[in-house]
């Protein structure tokens, strides 16, 4: 029998959420609900007595000073004529009904299967007017769920109360255990429709590869012995799909590419960017780092995320993912499981079980005020912001993890698909027991064992997906929402039990699922035998190859010897944790799956892990002819420098910010916001490593994609540039500047580009976007190994582009820098804001008339063409002097210029302190005003110094330090060039715009 | 040598940095899974202090702290008792109880605090922000200085770090609110830079019934608060901390969070 129980909010309380609701309804629908109630509705779906259902709803369900609760009724009130039900699709993730169940488990001291859902919640809203049902539709789809994975029911009052019946999303499939046969004799344009049919996203050469395996007459002979038959089973083919889809096995990045530079006529053959150019840059950077004893390059690119030492005791491994697709789909669960996703990353580095340090957020989106008309499919710019911030603050904040650095972009080119980067850093001891942490070992007969959530048919084919282009028709099942809280409990399991002993090794569940973690572990024996019918289901109805290539979150595969089989599972138990042992280890050469002990997958690893065949692409480029706009001419600087304060890519981010922890664990040193109003933005976040000692992890991001439309090369070299200067400009060191320093660097690249697979009508101009991938790498390899900061993970996302209804919106080609530094002492880390009246304020680096995709020539609607350029041996001299200088304390403030250049980075340094500056332009040389304000050339910083320390400063810079002014009392922001005045503007007023520009 | 027990599992995460802060005042510190509370093998009579750390335990689910809450009240352990019959006993032993954010909630859901009523019921709820939302940012907190317990002794400000969604302390009704004020069991209320309460937002962030940061019991032995001390054991991590020491004025260990644990744990040395 179902019951009900609704709770609701004492009415004399305030509701935000509901407050909330009314005003978006309002503003952004203009639609006027009048009075807005929220409420949440329980179905029980557990044989229980009238008396207990009340008692439990009562006890358990009520907070008796808040709220109201009813069973087995629906609120109704005249007060209200219309009411939307969200519930969740079936087999979409419930945590609160589970937590529910617990509280009911607890409640009755009773034994029930808290794996099986058996209550189920939904989110009631009324309101008070009378609402059309198109218009609750909107309202729903815009502010209340997704249809992709929530149940809407729209209700008016007809008569004097609600008709309402409560949808259930229960999941009623019959166990299918059907394996089919796929005919691979096929004609090429059937084998290419069989691959988009299923989704499987293999090209006709991959097809043929495989079909070619089968013809073996190695493999068919076996198969005959076996009883398997000679076509591939569906799971066969499935696993072969995960395995080699673009997102598991990079063929891009492994690619052939002839290059040809139509302006100058170069031509060019590289054999794998991956190679060439990410592992290349990094294993010459190994070379130049052992020459000086600096030996903290530990692993490298063959984990899951790459680990450097950070003293004689830890590990520091640190990993940045893209979750593009899913957050185009659903934001909030692309963004959740983003982050939940690269934080299992790091507890699979390895043996496993790090302590997950912190997250990082960097995000591209179209601006929140898009006004064209929405594609088929495509959703708001502004809801896909406010959904993934969404999901990135619940992924963090009930992980216990601070998300400690970020950054937004906004351009209309990302209001397809956003870009959705999430990183995380993690240490490792550097030995458990005596065993070395960031080895992976496994012995043949070593068990295996799926730990965390179920297997459900959501987020089935999440691999493949992604290495295609969002259209109208993309699955729905590869849309999922994280449960942070099955997560948490399976991360603080995984610590104990390696530190135990427990764990062997582990590896994470991410993309094509089990095939893909057990497929490459089996590598190293050589062999694994799989127990489908073991994996625990969510509900019934998975075919075998669906249990196989399930994305469901939250679940790691985990190695455990036989030995202490009995031990790691009575912890688990002890922990709450699922934890389930499907299979072992062999040698039998080959991935050997069954089902209720029929083998239905039987595939040879060597074939599965190398047999792809490499892809040849073409790449072409021509300089393009651009041109410096002429007419600009500057009425009012105050304007100018207002207009950009507010703007999109440069305001105040403090309304996303504050709803991320970033200070859980009490390790914060630079938080993105600092000083006594928490006002002041910073550049780097610092962090302590312990509690114990005073090191600390210096973490920076550098991303720029609109120097892309001048110059890739530069653009790459600009953003890794952005990186460094940030971590130099709070106190950090170059690496490899001493013998045996210990100052570590690691550094992951991701790259997201739009389709660069030249095709003739799909993709004419897949050519050029492959030329500036090149390019972007060849910026990787010339800025990576000159300064000795390597690569070590890293990701690429192929496919950005939405396409629907005829139009295609493809990303700018974008690479992220994320920088991890070590710092000796954080009590010596320098902060972006001015300190002291009377301190001295210089520019350091110079600036260029480089004015070329600029914040300030975007204002005029210009690009232009002197892109910021890169002067990496400048730029390295300058960083030494500044380590030099922080080595004697002499700095008191360091803010890096990027966006709106000089003028924006003092009024940065300004706005969240009662202090004000008087700045003359005069000591930058010739150039115009407007370059010397605005120009965007890298490698430049703002610092202030204290009057006793300018002369030791100075003669540390030599002639890279120009003195600007001086730290002020009067709050205001004064320029003056040439005796005129440019800029004078009150401190107050730069930070009302700054904090104006994202409401 | 003073011994604290600090409980974690389902989603609490503030539980190591609760245990630096103890062993930075000289106490022993254990963090134990409630499991392994409810199964015996840790016994909370061995202990000083009880601690209900910050975090989402059961991901705030229903309400903050609330199944967690229903954990302590109605699970069975393998003695057959509660976890919150032991408490009460706990209690009468003079022993003392810490419930901070996440934990501050739980101990208002169990009705540990204010409890003037003596008997567990449930007087006070920790609801959603005025704001609407989670949020990180950092207050100043004015302790009532008539309040009686040894977590707050000498204290007059103290700048803390709140990070939640569900911080607004609503009170029962305005009978219990002129109790709760006679009894002197208000412990913190939020405030201006200069000490002055205030209910203007940010500097009260949550919109709490008489600008409540945190309560005591009329025994002082139970504190529960919304701000994290745990957070701000070391001057480094106070968001003005480079200003301040640029111009000569960094604070002294007093002036951090660290002072109530140095304050708990220096009474119970003494008694």
């Amino acid at each position: 029998m179902l019951s009900s129980i609704q709770t609701y909010l004492k009415p004399h309380l305030k509701d935000a959420k509901a407050l909330n609701i009314q005003e978006k309804c309002e503003h952004q629908l203009h639609i006027q609900t009048g009075k807005v109630m929220v409420s949440k509705w329980y179905d029980v779906d557990y044989e229980m007595s009238d008396v207990a259902l009340s008692d439990f709803a009562n006890q358990c369900l009520r907070n008796e000073i808040s709220k109201e609760v009813l069973t087995n009724t629906l609120f109704d009130s005249p007060d209200y004529k219309s009411l939307i039900a969200v519930a969740q699709l079936p087999g979409v993730t419930d945590d609160e009904g589970t937590s529910a169940q617990m509280a009911l488990a607890d409640f009755l001291n009773a034994d029930i299967d808290l794996k099986v859902q058996h209550i189920y919640t939904q989110t009631l809203y009324y309101f008070e007017n009378n609402l059309s049902e198109s218009d609750m539709q909107k309202i729903a789809h815009n502010f209340l769920g997704n249809p992709l994975i929530h149940h809407f029911q729209y209700i008016t009052k007809s008569s004097s109360s609600f008709n309402y019946a409560p949808y259930v999303p229960k999941v009623s499939l019959h166990t299918d255990e059907t394996v089919e046969i796929i005919n691979l004799n096929l004609t090429d344009l059937q084998l290419e429709q069989l691959s988009d049919t299923k989704v499987l996203a293999l090209n006709l050469e991959e097809m043929h590869a495989i079909r070619n395996y089968f013809d073996r007459s190695d493999i068919k002979a076996q198969r005959s012995v076996l009883g398997l038959s000679l076509q591939p089973t569906d799971i066969e083919l499935e696993v072969f799909a995960q395995t080699w889809s673009e997102h598991c096995k990079h063929k891009e990045f492994n690619a052939e590419i002839q290059y040809v530079n139509k302006t100058t006529g170069e031509q060019k053959t590289i054999n794998s960017l991956f190679k060439t150019h990410i592992k290349g840059s990094t294993d010459v950077i190994k070379q130049h780092l052992e020459k000086n004893q600096n030996n903290w390059l530990v692993k490298v690119f063959n984990d899951n995320a790459g680990l450097v030492k950070v003293n004689e005791n830890q590990l520091f491994a640190w990993k940045v993912e893209t979750h593009n697709s899913p957050s185009a789909l659903d934001p909030y669960g692309g963004a959740i499981t983003g982050i939940l996703g690269v934080n299992r990353d790091i507890m699979g580095t390895g043996i496993g079980g790090a302590e997950l340090l912190f997250n990082t957020n960097v995000l591209c989106f179209g601006s929140p005020n898009y006004e064209k008309p929405l594609l088929k499919g495509q959703i708001h710019p502004r809801r896909i912001m406010d959904g993934v911030v969404e999901g990135i603050e619940d992924g963090g904040n009930k992980s216990g993890i601070p998300t400690v650095n970020g950054s937004v972009v906004f351009d209309d080119r990302f209001a397809g698909k956003p870009l959705v980067f999430c990183g995380t850093g993690g240490i490792l001891p550097m030995q458990y027991n005596g065993k070395n942490a960031w080895e992976k070992p496994i012995d043949i007969g070593d068990r295996i064992i799926m730990a965390g959530g179920r297997v459900g048919k959501d987020g089935i084919h999440g691999a493949t997906f992604s290495s295609t282009e969002i259209n109208e028709h993309s699955p729905m099942s590869a849309v999922q929402i994280g449960s942070p809280i099955t997560q948490k409990k399976l991360s603080d399991f995984m610590r104990i039990a390696a530190q135990k002993g427990l764990i062997k090794s582990s590896t994470d569940n991410g993309a094509g699922g089990l095939s893909s973690s057990i497929g490459e572990l089996a590598e190293t024996t050589h062999g694994a035998l799989i127990h489908l019918e073991k994996v625990p289901l969510k509900y019934a109805g998975l075919k075998p190859w669906e249990i196989f290539v399930s994305e469901s979150q939250e679940r790691m595969t985990l190695v455990v010897e036989p030995e202490n089989l009995n031990a790691f599972m009575l912890l688990a138990t002890h922990y709450e944790v699922e934890a389930t042992e499907i299979g072992e280890f062999t040698n039998s050469g080959y991935l050997d799956v069954r089902y209720k002990g029929k083998i239905i997958n039987y595939i040879e690893l060597d074939f599965l892990h190398n047999g792809v065949p490499q892809r040849k692409m073409p790449a072409e480029w021509e300089v393009p002819i651009l041109h410096e706009p002429t007419h600009i001419k500057i009425e009012n600087y105050n304007t100018i420098l207002l207009r950009l304060m507010q703007s999109l890519n440069i305001c105040s981010r403090e309304n996303i910010i504050r709803k991320y922890d970033h200070e859980v664990k009490g390790k914060s040193i630079i938080k993105p916001l600092m000083g006594d109003k928490g006002q002041s933005p910073q550049d780097a976040a610092v962090m302590r490593t312990g509690h114990d000692s005073f090191e600390g992890l210096a973490i920076s991001n550098g991303i720029m994609p609109k120097f892309g439309d001048i110059d890739a090369y530069e653009m790459s070299c600009g953003a890794f540039d952005e990186a460094v200067r940030q971590i130099i400009a709070v106190g950090g060191k170059l690496p490899n500047t001493q013998v045996n320093d210990g100052i570590f660097w690691t550094v992951n690249d991701n790259f997201c580009v739009p389709d660069s697979y030249y095709h003739s009508e799909k993709n004419p101009d897949g050519k050029e976007k492959l030329a500036k991938l090149v390019q972007m790498c060849d910026g990787l390899y010339d800025m990576a190994t000159f300064f000795d900061i390597p690569m070590t993970s890293g990701k690429d996302s192929m496919k950005n582009d939405f396409k629907a209804e005829g139009v295609k919106i493809s990303v700018p080609p974008t690479i992220l820098y994320s920088m991890v530094s070590k710092l000796d002492d954080v009590r010596n880390v320098v902060t972006s804001d001015f300190k002291t009246v009377g301190d001295w304020v210089y520019q350091i680096g110079e600036t260029y008339d480089e004015l070329g995709a600029s914040e300030f020539y975007k204002l005029y609607g210009e690009l232009g063409a002197n892109v910021p350029k890169v002067r990496k041996e400048q730029a390295k001299d300058l960083y030494l002097k500044i380590m030099k200088a922080n080595e004697m304390q002499l700095i008191a403030s360091a803010h890096d210029l990027s966006e709106g250049g000089l003028a924006v980075a003092l009024a940065e340094c300004v706005l969240g302190t009662d202090l004000g500056v008087q700045i003359d332009l005069n000591a930058l040389g010739n150039t115009t005003d407007a370059v010397k304000l605005f120009a965007e050339s890298h490698s430049r910083l703002v610092v202030s110094v204290k009057p006793q320390n300018s002369k030791a400063f100075e003669a540390i810079m030599e002639n890279r330090c120009f003195k600007l002014g001086q730290v002020i009392k009067e709050p205001v922001f004064e320029v003056t060039s040439n005796g005129n005045k440019r800029i004078q503007i009150e401190t107050k007023t730069l930070n009302n715009s700054w904090r104006n520009g994202l409401v | 040598m003073v011994k604290s027990l600090i409980i974690t599992g389902f989603g609490i995460n503030c539980e190591v940095e609760l245990g630096a802060a103890y062993h930075n005042a000289g106490a022993s510190f254990h963090i134990a899974h409630f499991n392994d509370v409810l199964d015996g093998t840790v016994q909370l009579q061995d202990f000083d202090i009880l601690n209900f750390p910050g975090g989402f335990s059961f991901g705030d689910d229903i309400a903050s702290g609330k199944v967690m809450s229903n954990k302590i009240k109605f699970k069975k352990m393998q003695n057959g008792f509660t976890f919150m019959e032991e408490i009460d006993r706990f209690l009468k032993d003079g022993k003392f109880i810490l419930g901070i954010c996440n934990g501050f909630q739980m101990l208002v859901q169990l009705g540990l605090l204010p409890d003037i009523q003596g008997d567990f019921t449930p007087e006070t709820s920790l609801e959603k922000n005025d704001s609407g939302k989670f949020e990180d940012r950092w207050v100043h907190v004015k302790v009532n200085p008539k309040v009686q317990t040894p977590f707050l002794k000498n204290l007059d400000l103290l700048d803390l770090p709140v990070r939640h969604g569900e911080g607004k302390l609503v009170i029962k009704d305005k009978h219990l609110q002129k109790l709760i004020i006679e009894h002197e069991l208000i412990a913190l209320q939020y405030a201006d830079i200069e000490g002055q309460v205030t209910g203007q937002y940010p500097l009260n962030p949550n919109g709490a019934d008489l600008n409540i940061a945190g309560l005591v019991n009329k025994t002082g032995q139970v504190f529960g608060l919304m701000p994290h001390p745990e957070a701000f054991l070391s001057f480094y991590n106070h968001p003005n901390w480079s200003v301040l020491k640029a111009n000569g004025k960094a604070l002294e260990r007093h002036q951090t969070g660290q002072v109530i644990f140095d304050n708990i744990v220096q009474f119970l040395e003494r008694n």
